[in-house]
């Protein structure tokens, strides 16, 4: 059992949980994620490390509300217990001093971009961060970020905060401005697929981390598989981070829809529940 | 081996042996007939997921007991990866002492429940029973008399522990829970080490749990096995991956002084043909896993499951029979086997193929597929395959199977399986400095001690082999904990 220490609501869909685990706190480098169950007939999900402080043995979650197990998280507080977690899982960021580097980071993906940041300017790189959200309140962790970055930019969909925009937007500027050696895009498939085009239109390689269905987590069952370069990747062992010209993101985009209708039957069946 | 041979002559030797030996004629024993396992009518047992085989009732493995003649030379022991005495556990269920039966198993198997069901006794110690070899007649059903055995002792409720002996306070882990692992720390628990099991998933069991189907092994079995070795003083950490969660110098700082690795082949294999990536087609490990280990099929578990009406299983292995087996379960109309070669070649044992046919399902031999066709949606829809034939044999000896030119046609298939084997799981291997490994990713071994490149870490079953049986990794846990003792004895 792991206890949650710590919990703050960052928007409405989305709540950051700090949880117990003296281990993975020691073991975990940026990049790494995890694999949870709430109880015992929990379902096992990924969810990448935001942060860690190995003093006080405890890891960062940062979670959205997307179904039932997720919507169970949120609703979780400080004090209560998870039956199971594992990791650090994955392979952990490559990190090395390289020049200029853009993180771009979308809604949830700020999260496992802070520790990757944070990373790449310790290693003595200039890191430009270009957050975006769909509106003000779901620009999560822009402190963190700033403090991880040497410059900040956001964006809105709807402009309600810093300017109106897409991450590509953000993105586009920064190379135009100055030389960039590498960039980072962590996000919905969606704007991943984006980022990385607009990488690769500037030639700059671009590495994303992918989030895709898992069930261990640990290369046995293959739900993760994702096509990299024309081969068939595992994200969980290969992964979570590849070479973003090289992913096949509608096919990723697909994949995890493959449970849209079970996941939103189960989802409307909790939200009744809890409701009555 | 000369031991051994001792051993068993002196045991032969016993006077209960000797007056049960005399008790019958080897000729009225030989007339006897084998023993038919009570089995679930098919179409009842294909809508639910209890065991197929009901087990023996006594009387009937006295009866089967009694066909043993307890021969001078045993050569069942000899086809038993494990060398369970075989005569003298017979004999004791002839003699009606069924706890002494059960305690003979234990003498050498740590999970007679589990293997009494799911070793392939057929090419094992069956195949060399004197009935099946010299008289050309069914052997005697060891295999279904083991389960006697072990089952009446469980369901007795007094379970036979081995006495471990007395503590040496060194410590040990083993990496991986399933057969081999836990095989490696009943030995070493015996052996007065104090043991700790690592498992990565949140259950132990390994395969045992997330692979095997409740209908041909019950999770319960495995539970009661485990908690057997826990009341040897074995301690078990899920949760933990060696190496990852916490570094191999951590654990020593903590005292480990060796390591088994047994984190077996967790890792499924694709053929890397179009569209295998289409929603709705899954690995043999995902589908069984999220049935077995999840209860995806329980409305009141959170883990989904796509179980559609005609499913295809791709492969001929017990996996692919256990997967085919519980897409019937779960309601398929159209459960199918797609193969690339024939029935005679296929590698599943012949009772899980037997009990599929009983059961319904279809067997597509000599069809291999080609591509997946998907709908708008990016969900499979249709399977390309391509009729097949058999040449010459290949190095495994099985006949090649060769693609008939222009002979491709499509098959409706709303759920794919691919249950094409597996390869070694690459996270352990990695995360251990130093570990030589095959071309395969297999860990090497001194295939007498299990010990690896490293002298202080051995290794067994899957991951040395690159996907075997429950058996075979158990005999490698056996052989890994005598390695293990002798080489932490020397220190």
């Amino acid at each position: 059992m792991y206890r949650i220490v710590e919990k703050e609501i960052l928007h409405d869909l989305v709540v950051k949980l700090v949880i117990e685990h003296g281990d993975i706190a020691v073991s975990r480098k940026p990049g790494h994620f995890i694999i949870l169950r709430i109880d015992e007939k929990g379902e096992r999900i990924p969810l990448t490390i935001a942060d860690s402080d190995p003093v006080k043995g405890t890891i960062t979650l940062v979670v959205q509300r997307v179904g039932v197990t997720s919507h169970k998280l949120f609703n979780m507080n400080a004090g209560d217990m998870l039956l199971d977690v594992v990791g650090p899982l994955g392979k952990a960021t490559h990190i090395e001093k390289t020049g200029t580097i853009l993180c771009a980071g979308g809604g949830v993906g700020i999260a496992p971009l802070l520790p990757i940041a944070r990373g790449f300017r310790e290693a003595g790189n200039r890191v430009i961060s270009v957050l975006a959200a769909r509106t003000k309140s779901m620009v999560i962790l822009e402190k963190e970020m700033r403090m991880a970055s040497d410059e900040v930019i956001v964006f809105t969909d709807d402009g309600s905060y810093g300017r109106q925009g897409l991450v590509t937007h953000g993105m586009e500027e920064v190379i135009q401005r100055e030389k960039i050696n590498q960039s980072i895009a962590i996000g919905p498939a969606v704007m991943m697929k984006y980022a990385a085009l607009t990488s690769a239109k500037y030639n700059i390689p671009c590495m994303a981390s992918l989030n895709t269905i898992m069930v261990d987590g640990t290369g046995m069952c293959g739900a993760c598989r994702v096509t990299v370069g024309g081969k068939t990747k595992f994200v969980c062992v290969d992964g979570p981070e590849f070479d973003a010209s090289l992913v096949d993101f509608d096919e990723m985009i697909m994949r995890l829809g493959a449970y849209k209708d079970e996941e939103y039957k189960a989802y409307q069946q909790y939200l009744a529940k809890i409701k009555a | 081996m000369e031991e051994t041979n001792q051993y068993l002559k002196q045991e032969r030797s016993q006077p209960w042996r000797e007056e049960l030996r005399n008790s019958l004629k080897a000729k009225d024993r030989t007339s006897r007939e084998r023993i038919k396992m009570p089995e679930q009518d098919p179409y009842v047992r294909n809508t639910n997921h209890s065991e197929v085989n009901n087990g023996l009732t006594a009387d009937q493995a006295i009866h089967e007991a009694s066909r043993c003649l307890d021969c001078v030379d045993p050569t069942c022991i000899s086809g038993c990866p494990v060398n369970i005495n075989i005569p003298k556990f017979i004999k004791y269920i002839e003699k009606k002492d069924f706890a002494g039966a059960a305690r003979t198993l234990k003498e050498t198997n740590a999970l007679p429940a589990v293997c009494g069901r799911v070793c392939p006794q057929e090419v094992q110690c069956e195949q060399k029973c004197f009935y099946a070899l010299k008289l050309k007649k069914e052997p005697v059903a060891i295999g279904h008399l083991e389960r006697f055995a072990a089952d009446s002792e469980r369901e007795s409720g007094k379970m036979y522990i081995p006495e471990p002996a007395k503590s040496n306070g060194i410590k040990v882990a083993v990496i991986g829970s399933g057969p081999a692992g836990l095989t490696v720390a009943g030995d070493m628990a015996r052996l007065g080490y104090d043991v700790t099991i690592f498992e990565a998933l949140h259950e132990p069991g390994g395969v045992l749990k997330y692979g095997i189907p409740e209908f041909r092994l019950p999770n319960t079995i495995v539970d009661i096995e485990i908690e057997n070795l826990k009341k040897t003083g074995v301690k078990i950490f899920t949760n933990f991956i060696v190496g990852v969660t916490a570094t191999i110098e951590q654990m020593k700082q903590q005292g480990y002084k060796a390591f088994f690795i047994g984190s077996g082949a967790g890792l499924p294999n694709f053929m890397n043909i179009p569209g295998e990536n289409l929603a709705g087609i899954f690995s043999s490990n995902e589908y069984l896993t999220r049935i077995n280990l999840m209860h995806a099929s329980h409305s009141d578990y959170d883990t989904p499951v796509i179980s559609g009406k005609h499913v295809a299983v791709i492969g001929g292995g017990n996996t692919a029979m256990d997967s085919v087996r519980t897409a019937k379960r779960l309601g398929a109309d159209r459960a199918m086997i797609i193969y690339r070669r024939s029935m005679e070649e296929m590698p599943a044992r012949i009772e899980e193929i037997k009990h599929a046919q009983e059961e319904g399902i279809e067997f597509m031999c000599l069809n291999n597929p080609v591509a997946y066709l998907g709908d708008d949606r990016g969900r499979v829809k249709t399977i390309r395959v391509q009729r097949m034939e058999l040449g010459e044999p290949d190095s495994s000896g099985r006949r090649r199977p060769v693609a008939v030119e222009g002979s491709e046609y499509d098959i409706d298939a709303d759920t794919v399986i691919v249950a094409v084997g597996v390869s070694p799981n690459p996270i352990i291997p990695a995360a251990i400095p130093d570990l030589e490994t095959t071309k395969w990713k297999t860990i090497v071994v001194n295939p007498e001690t299990m010990q690896t490149s490293r002298p202080e870490f051995f290794a067994g079953g899957d991951i040395v082999r690159g996907g075997a049986t429950v058996i075979l990794a158990m005999g490698d846990g056996r052989k890994a904990a005598a390695g293990m003792h002798q080489y932490l004895q020397n220190q």
